[in-house]
């Protein structure tokens, strides 16, 4: 095998992780701030890529701005979701219970959310036309897809604010602050339920511009849910739950690993690669590549 | 026993209520819905016993499902191998498949398991789809239809889907009644105060996902024949199997027999009605409205709809109910004489040393515990009495050093292991069992030395009545005095029949009447011939009660020896208890 095209499917994977990356950002925002496993955040993603359509259609806004148009209406409805489902489980004071509830809840809405579109919108893929989605830059003998390259900018871009706003922000740090120590936060005067609504805010905006970014190459398909949500979880435990920078470089990893897996097994198992990848995580290193809590005993 | 007769009567009495609705029912839609209804209930009773009791909640179900469907279909296929034998096959490879996939998995705890669960059906599909198998029809054999499975008249469906729900109904009761079932109950509350009286939590686990990948591959074969005709991998290993599956289950209930059954006999019908009046015009129906339940249930009844009108009947018939409840009085020191200290050495400890990151929390630490003795260990705050505790009953494997019981060397066998060797313990804060009962909680005990339910029961009863809680058996721990839950944790740990207890903390938030109970029943438990390891903050309490103290400092062993000759030590005067103590001393 020639280096080159060691190269090129080095390069395919990452490009596609880029967008895998800012997808499994929002998840994992969601899931430290929360400690909510956001079943339905693939059902965001896909409602991303049809508001991009529409905004393609409609009134022929390119996919890439379309993306970035994506993320306030997918704020108000991720902080209306939080507020009017996810914020009414409890489990009655027991956390795992809670967590178990919440889970169940996403399930639930996951479910509603792929049928109804399927319901509404017909199950008959779409697709968004651009110049730049069949063209490629070459780099040396090594080819990259326009569309995966534009995308993958804008996943970077994308993904250094958010790490800026966390970093650099007040309400950045006071959400961090809420998802290190809830309690100890609302004694510094935090707001936690506010922080969690703009934490689930945050998280499915994200999700929804990763959606927008992916329907410049992917079809779009109210299904579309199902092949990428287990893609985000791997993702999130191999950077270690609820890491922001574990998320991202974990969703890098499973581009590489998905297009790697290419050079040795057959088109289709070569989601078995991520898998094996996310049961060997699990049970080597469960607080994942970057986990600071590791489990009590 | 009147209880365990109304059990299967009630079993009975919906097997009947099947039967005679099977034979009223004439169109053949209403026999697919009655098979539905039988078909998912039993699937819901099968997530149950992993989920529902153990609590280890699985969202990767539908795997044994999908494997009984391909096993029995392709044996069909490759080997004209009669289903019903094939089933049986399905079921053996589903059993092992379980043992595959949790002896890695249930080193998992929580929602790393449910995520790790999700995998293996996902797996399943992209090998099915590579292997060839995206659509396996099975063979008609219009000779044999009934050897086949195959049968004409949809009654018979019926029968056989009510047969696989009546056996998982029975397999159900029986775990529900049996040790196992206590023990996943108390896995499910607690693992780790299950896993200190004597409860092998990964055993349990394993057994209870066992048990329940069975029926689940049953179901899969049965549904394949009844309902689908062909295997794809989306039908068997897809997301819809494992919610329909969650839907019933947790609409009517997790954690009893009877909640997958009123789930299936609400949500199934709804949706196939839904499904064949609207389902040409609204694709998808059905898995809005399963979506929409589950979201409903979690809302405004998360215990599921068995629980909810158990509780709602329950508080009303007992309004006013509440019995006169005794105070718990100091028991005569009746036989406190008879029970010196020997000099047997019951446990050592030699060089155990602990760190966790940043922090040495026990550095070389040795001592003996003779048999009989009432030995307290003493230490401010962060001094590592705890750890040491978790050390001597096996939460925590030492970096260093070495523990002896009895003689053997018993570092780093499990709490569950080291419970049934004769070492008990309690918590620092009360570790209960909160949805089960006084006295199933001590029952949980009782069973490290019991199988038989009738026995343990009566074990239990006799612990609970030795620590004065007879009163309070069928009470629940939530309603509990801060003494009771002290005394429950106590008894349930006798019900282990310990050689050595561990007490963490015993004395701790109770008033000065309950430490008095309490000393008088710590003094007992030694008279009854058991070894006592007791951790205390107050010290004029362990003075009173201790034969022999060591101090802890730092995780250091600073002194050792009688009472009153470790609170004349200089050094530990000066770390412990500070210059007021040594200026009280001095008044005297």
């Amino acid at each position: 095998m020639a280096l080159a095209e060691l190269v090129q499917y080095v390069a395919t994977g990452l490009l596609v992780g880029g967008v895998y990356a800012l997808m499994s950002i929002g998840l994992a925002l969601i899931f430290g701030v929360m400690r909510v496993v956001n079943f339905a955040q693939g059902d965001f993603m896909m409602l991303g890529m049809y508001l991009t359509y529409f905004y393609a259609i409609s009134g022929s806004v390119d996919p890439l701005l379309g993306a970035l148009l994506t993320i306030p209406p997918f704020f108000v409805l991720g902080w209306i979701v939080h507020r009017g489902l996810l914020a009414r489980v409890t489990g009655g004071g027991d956390p795992q219970r809670q967590m178990d509830a919440q889970l169940i809840l996403t399930l639930g809405l996951s479910l509603v959310i792929t049928n109804a579109t399927t319901m509404i919108l017909t199950p008959t893929p779409l697709g968004i036309r651009t110049g730049y989605a069949t063209q490629a830059f070459a780099l040396g003998p090594v080819l990259l897809n326009q569309a995966r390259s534009y995308a993958f900018a804008m996943a970077l871009v994308l993904a250094a604010a958010v790490y800026v706003f966390l970093t650099r922000t007040d309400l950045g740090k006071a959400l961090r602050a809420s998802a290190d120590d809830p309690e100890a936060a609302s004694y510094q005067g935090i707001d936690v339920r506010a922080m969690h609504g703009l934490a689930f805010g945050i998280g499915i905006a994200l999700v929804a511009a990763a959606g927008g970014l992916l329907a410049t190459y992917y079809p779009i398909e109210p299904t579309v849910a199902g092949n990428f949500i287990v893609l985000m979880f791997v993702a999130v435990v191999l950077g270690g739950l609820g890491s922001i920078p574990g998320a991202f470089v974990g969703g890098l990893v499973i581009g590489l690993v998905q297009s790697l897996t290419l050079l040795v097994l057959p088109f289709q198992l070569q989601n078995t690669g991520v898998f094996i990848v996310f049961l060997l995580v699990l049970y080597f290193r469960p607080q994942g590549l970057f986990g600071r809590r590791a489990r009590t005993v | 026993m009147a209880s365990r007769t109304r059990g299967w009567l009630a079993i009975a009495a919906v097997v009947a209520t099947g039967l005679l609705l099977t034979f009223a029912v004439q169109e053949r839609y209403h026999h697919r819905v009655l098979t539905l209804v039988f078909l998912w209930a039993a699937m819901g009773l099968a997530w149950n016993i992993i989920s529902g009791y153990a609590g280890q909640i699985s969202f990767g179900h539908q795997v044994f499902f999908g494997i009984g469907a391909y096993v029995t279909v392709l044996l069909v296929v490759k080997a004209g191998l009669t289903p019903w034998v094939g089933m049986v096959v399905a079921v053996g490879v589903a059993v092992l498949a379980a043992v595959l996939i949790g002896i890695p998995t249930f080193r998992l705890a929580g929602i790393y398991f449910g995520l790790a669960t999700l995998a293996y059906p996902l797996i399943f599909r992209i090998v099915m789809d590579w292997l060839g198998y995206q659509e396996v029809a099975i063979p008609m054999k219009r000779e044999q239809p009934g050897w086949f499975m195959q049968f004409n008249e949809p009654r018979s469906f019926d029968l056989l889907a009510l047969g696989v729900l009546a056996a998982t109904l029975a397999l159900s009761r029986v775990i529900e009644t049996s040790r196992l079932g206590y023990r996943l109950r108390a896995i499910r509350e607690n693992e780790q105060a299950a896993e200190a009286m004597g409860v092998d939590g990964f055993r349990c686990k394993m057994a209870a996902y066992m048990l329940s990948a069975a029926p689940a591959a049953v179901v899969g074969a049965v549904y394949i024949h009844a309902i689908l005709f062909i295997v794809t991998p989306e039908a068997v290993f897809g997301l819809l199997v494992i919610s329909q599956t969650l839907v019933v289950s947790l609409v009517g209930g997790a954690g009893t027999l009877w909640g997958p059954l009123i789930g299936a006999a609400l949500m199934v019908p709804v949706s196939e009605i839904l499904d064949t009046t609207v389902g040409d015009r609204l694709p998808g129906i059905q898995g809005v409205v399963y979506g929409a339940a589950l979201m409903l249930i979690m809302l405004y009844a998360p215990e599921g709809l068995y629980w909810r009108v158990r509780q709602a009947v329950r508080s009303r018939a007992g309004r006013g109910g509440e019995a006169a409840r005794s105070v718990i009085v100091a028991p005569p020191a009746d036989d406190a004489v008879a029970s010196a200290p020997t000099q047997t050495v019951l446990l050592q400890a030699r060089g155990v040393s602990k760190a966790f990151i940043g922090l040495q929390a026990l550095s070389d630490v040795s001592f003996d515990v003779r048999e009989r003795e009432i030995l307290g260990v003493i230490g401010p705050n962060g001094a590592g009495k705890t750890t040491l505790f978790n050390v001597l009953n096996g939460f925590l494997i030492p970096d260093r050093g070495e523990v002896r019981f009895l003689g053997q060397p018993v570092t780093g066998l499990r709490p569950s292991a080291l419970c049934r060797r004769g070492v008990g313990r309690t918590f620092q804060v009360a570790r209960t069992f909160p949805h089960l009962t006084v006295l199933e909680n001590v029952m949980v005990g009782a069973f490290a030395r019991d199988a038989a339910v009738s026995r343990a029961r009566v074990a239990a009863m006799a612990a609970l009545a030795r620590m004065g809680l007879a009163d309070r058996a069928e009470a629940f721990p939530g309603g509990l005095t801060t003494l009771e839950l002290r005394l429950m944790e106590l008894a349930r740990c006798l019900a282990t029949a310990p050689r050595l207890v561990l007490l963490d903390e015993p004395l701790a938030g109770l008033s000065a009447d309950g430490i008095d109970v309490m000393i008088a029943m710590i003094r007992r438990v030694r008279a009854g011939g058991v070894t006592v390891v007791i951790i205390e903050h107050t010290m004029q309490a362990l003075l009173r009660l201790a034969d022999r103290l060591i101090v802890l400092d730092q995780g250091r062993r600073l002194a050792e020896g009688a009472p009153g000759q470790v609170t004349q030590d200089p050094g530990v005067i000066e770390a412990y208890l500070g210059k007021r103590w040594l200026a009280r001393l001095a008044a005297r």
